[in-house]
């Protein structure tokens, strides 16, 4: 494929979306219930897909990973979901979250998508509100706002610190309305091995039983991706032990490219690592930087003294501590976006004023309980506090939490058109799993947004367009010779790894692919580092298929092996990650390369050269991805640096 | 920190388990439980063993997906916590840790450690939910709620859906759980029109799939990582009498 058509409407920015719903093409009633439409993944994008949908009347196979849709990782979402309601009166509109998106991506994302998602955007908070999610409300009954970063005005709807999991819960109901009804026949415990693609088109799916290891294949006029982001392949990130990027490959293996995968988000308010036995890393959200203060010392003696023992933070007077954040931005003080928070954090610690273990920072309520009180904090934030409590075995309410950046999210993902369809026809990719809205850098409280306006609001419409053309297409067989490829190829492949016997656990591997790339291709690139990556990297792929060991068996429940699998998934697309972060020669978003930064040591984007999306497509093993570019044409909105002083 | 673990294993489903005794040596007590058992796990594949299949994901309590019954109570010895948030500094004196699976009829043993949790889905399906369709519905504000019925349906609806209160029940009865979803949603005007059915469906449901009645005692509240109150029990005992003697709708 050589031209990528991103099929934006014609029109001004505000009517585009209108216009296509108008003049789209429909399915009556009859027609959608000779359709079937695959969805994998069930987290808020796949969730709210499948159950819209259903609704619709099209049939619909949900695939889920876990033993239910409510263990899905957007679960675990804590702070908020952003909408332009202005019920506080503070100037917001659509076009104002459409300029702050666009802004805080670092003018990397496509300008009709994320006004598209700004418009939808309240429709979100009505319906969540229909399904009965205790939104936190005001004294008068009414729906209450915080502020997250990158934005100056009060637009971030929440459930106390579990806004992800209220959201989750309310598309998982409207699911389970569904799958009584039987609109939606739900499978769980169930992993997307390959993608079948029959006369160009995505006509089914082949599965992996995790509970007995059977291959299952499924067949449909559609299949949608929504199956989350990578950020796994760094090993320690804010992602679930299960999220991973494996089906977003198989697509790609497929002839589905992938756009910007170099993007990644490293979210600054996480806990920090404290052993090599650790498995995650645990967010704290962003809302807290609503209320809490980042600091270090401002001598570094001090730090020194706090890192060896002998110093207790709390004793440090308010004129030796270096409110960094507020010193270089104090427009938006504590609430930056994530990719400048996060790099500030770690260039004080880099000059030797960390805390903890030397790479840690404090985030501090110190001020907030004094002016508000301690019943206050705990309200808003009491879970939040609790977890912290427990992880690290420190009271946040007496002395400052200690936080350090990691990976947390990552923008990019399958390439979509305005329809959400991906280079594949018939194959659709929603939420984390594509690259549309988000750019460089994501917003916070933009996600449960982003994977909601898309499985609510857009996919029933442009999904609706394409099927439209496909009544007549009567449904395949599983038996015949594309399925059966497919099925053959995915048995192989578990044979091999099986077959190795090695003497690396996948653990082992993965902990060094982890290093690699937050080493590499973390939170500070350059050509140099990166030039290093790809050969590593290379020869960790080596090493994996010469030297992995498997144990147990593939015809029952077998987690290594389902890890071996994502594994080797993962080390692809991190070689793919590092082409991208090389070629990419400018800093823009969570992307900073060390070689393009300002005087003042900021982030310098490269309009003239990189305004477009990198976007890379397979050509088959043991060959070099080619990457196509789209460029992005700003028509509406006014380009700028970013500045939050 | 070392420990003996008695850990059960069991193939399958069908399969007869047993206890299996490992030694683990030098863990760190800031190091989770659930890292522990990845420890214990790397040095199994090591040896050319099975791994211990445990059911988890988030790992950091808000998901429901661990649940291990861990010295005879579900998510060990620590308070208001999952399995996944519980440290090895809990275990300071402790020579041998028993890990078993959550235990209850309607909770089958998949393997070793993972049970299967689909009926709490299948509760769910019954009505845990107000039938609204996308789109159509009022604007977020048209809906005004007291601002304490929010707050209680949300402490009603942080119920993550792991399973201790059953596990902790030695009826296996599954009141916490449906009781937190029947009392958010008739807390709430948008769930009162369907609130009579409601209850009756959910409970059908939950006897239908072999989960007991409640005991009295609480253990699921003592047990319950997101601390559910029992008063969500007395909540649907209400709701469920007056859906039977007051209202026109039954099932």
């Amino acid at each position: 494929m050589s031209t990528l058509d991103s099929k934006i409407p014609e029109g001004q920015l505000s009517e585009k979306w209108t216009k296509y719903k108008s003049s789209q093409k429909l399915v009556n009633p009859a027609n959608k219930r000779k359709l079937d439409v695959i969805v994998v993944g069930t987290g808020l994008a796949g969730s709210s897909a499948a159950a819209s949908l259903g609704a619709l009347g099209f049939n619909v196979k949900i695939f889920c990973i876990s033993d239910s849709p409510r263990r899905a990782h957007s679960i675990a979402a804590q702070g908020g979901i952003n909408a332009a309601k202005n019920y506080q009166n503070d100037g917001d509109s659509v076009e104002r979250l459409f300029n702050d998106t666009i802004k805080g991506g670092d003018y990397r994302a496509r300008e009709a998508n994320v006004y598209r998602l700004a418009e939808v955007a309240n429709s979100i908070i009505d319906q969540g509100v229909a399904q009965g999610i205790p939104f936190a409300r005001d004294y008068a009954g009414l729906l209450d706002n915080r502020s997250f970063g990158g934005s100056q005005v009060s637009r971030t709807f929440y459930a106390k610190g579990q806004t992800g999991q209220q959201l989750l819960l309310g598309a998982y109901s409207a699911l389970s309305k569904e799958i009584k009804a039987g609109t939606v026949e739900m499978y769980e415990r169930r992993e997307m091995m390959d993608l079948v693609v029959i006369d160009g088109q995505a006509r089914g799916i082949i599965t992996r039983n995790l509970q007995t290891g059977e291959l299952e294949r499924w067949s449909s006029h559609a299949v949608v991706m929504a199956t989350g982001g990578y950020g796994n392949v760094y090993f320690l990130s804010t992602n679930a032990m299960e999220c991973n990027g494996s089906a977003a490959v198989q697509c790609y293996h497929k002839g589905a490219m992938f756009a910007n995968p170099c993007f990644v988000q490293i979210h600054p308010t996480c806990i920090p690592v404290k052993g090599e036995y650790q498995s995650k890393l645990t967010l704290m959200s962003e809302s807290l930087r609503n209320d809490g203060r980042i600091w270090v010392p401002k001598n570094i003696e001090d730090a020194k003294a706090i890192r060896e023992g002998k110093l207790n933070p709390t004793t440090i007077k308010e004129e030796d501590r270096d409110y960094y954040l507020e010193r270089r931005y104090p427009a938006f003080g504590n609430l930056v976006p994530r990719d400048i928070a996060s790099r500030a954090a770690k260039e004080r610690c880099d000059a030797g004023y960390g805390v903890g273990a030397g790479f840690a920072v404090y985030l501090d309520f110190k001020t907030a309980i004094e002016r508000l009180g301690r019943d206050k904090i705990q309200e808003r934030y009491g879970n939040l506090f609790q977890m912290y409590e427990k992880i690290v075995d420190v009271d946040p309410y007496q002395n400052p939490m200690m936080i350090y950046p990691a990976v947390h999210y990552t923008m990019g993902g399958l390439w979509v058109d305005y329809d959400l369809q991906t280079t594949i026809p018939g194959l659709f990719a929603t939420g984390e799993a594509n690259f549309s809205d988000h750019g460089a850098n994501r917003l916070g409280a933009s996600a449960l947004m982003q994977g909601l306006a898309d499985g609510y609001f857009v996919l029933p419409y442009t999904m609706q367009n394409f099927l439209a053309d496909k009544i007549h297409q009567l449904r395949v067989s599983i038996e015949n010779q594309e399925f059966d490829d497919a099925e053959k190829s995915v048995r192989e492949k578990l044979e091999s790894i099986m077959a190795i016997k090695g003497e690396k656990t996948v653990d082992t591997l993965q902990r060094e692919l982890g290093h690699i790339m937050w080493e590499y291709v973390g939170m500070g690139r350059n050509a140099e580092k990166l030039t290093k990556a790809i050969p590593m990297l290379a020869d960790l792929r080596k090493e994996f298929w010469s030297n992995v060991r498997v144990t147990g068996d593939m015809t029952s429940m077998n987690p290594e092996l389902a890890k071996a699998l994502r594994l080797a998934d993962h080390i692809e697309l991190s070689q793919v990650m590092a082409k991208d972060a090389l070629q990419r020669e400018e800093s823009c978003g969570g992307h900073y390369r060390e070689e393009y930064v300002t005087d003042e040591g900021e982030a310098r984007r490269d309009d003239e050269n990189f305004m477009f999306v990198g976007v890379w497509e397979y050509k088959g093993e043991g060959q070099e991805p080619i990457m196509h570019k789209e460029e992005l044409n700003y028509e509406f909105i006014n380009v700028q640096q970013r500045n939050y002083k | 920190m070392d420990f003996t673990l008695k850990i059960w294993r069991q193939e399958n489903q069908k399969a007869k388990g047993r206890f299996e005794t490992y030694k683990i040596k030098d863990i760190s007590p800031d190091c989770s439980f659930l890292e522990m058992l990845d420890i214990l796990n790397e040095s199994l594949v090591n040896k050319l063993s099975h791994p211990i299949c445990f059911d988890n994901d988030c790992r950091e309590g808000i998901c429901g997906m661990c649940g291990l019954y861990i010295n005879g109570r579900p998510h060990g010895p620590d308070d208001a916590v999952t399995t996944c948030q519980l440290h090895m500094r809990k275990f300071e004196g402790v020579e041998t840790i028993t890990i078993e699976p959550w235990r209850a009829k309607p909770f089958p043993v998949i393997r070793d450690l993972v049970v299967d949790r689909t009926a709490l889905d299948k509760m769910i399906q019954e009505g845990g939910y107000v039938s609204v369709s996308t789109g159509g519905v009022p604007d977020g504000n048209a809906i005004p709620i007291a601002k304490h019925k929010a707050d209680q349906a949300m402490d009603s609806a942080s119920c993550i859906g792991c399973g201790a209160c059953i596990a902790a029940c030695k009826n296996a009865s599954a009141m916490l759980f449906v009781g937190a979803k029947v009392t958010q949603l008739a807390l709430l005007p948008q769930g009162k029109p369907e609130a009579a059915i409601r209850v009756q469906k959910m409970v059908a449901k939950m006897d239908e799939l072999g989960f007991g009645n409640c005991t009295n005692t609480y253990a699921c509240e003592a047990e319950c990582p997101k601390e559910i109150k029992r008063s969500n029990i007395s909540r649907m005992n209400l709701e469920f009498i007056l859906a039977k003697i007051v209202s026109e709708e039954t099932i």
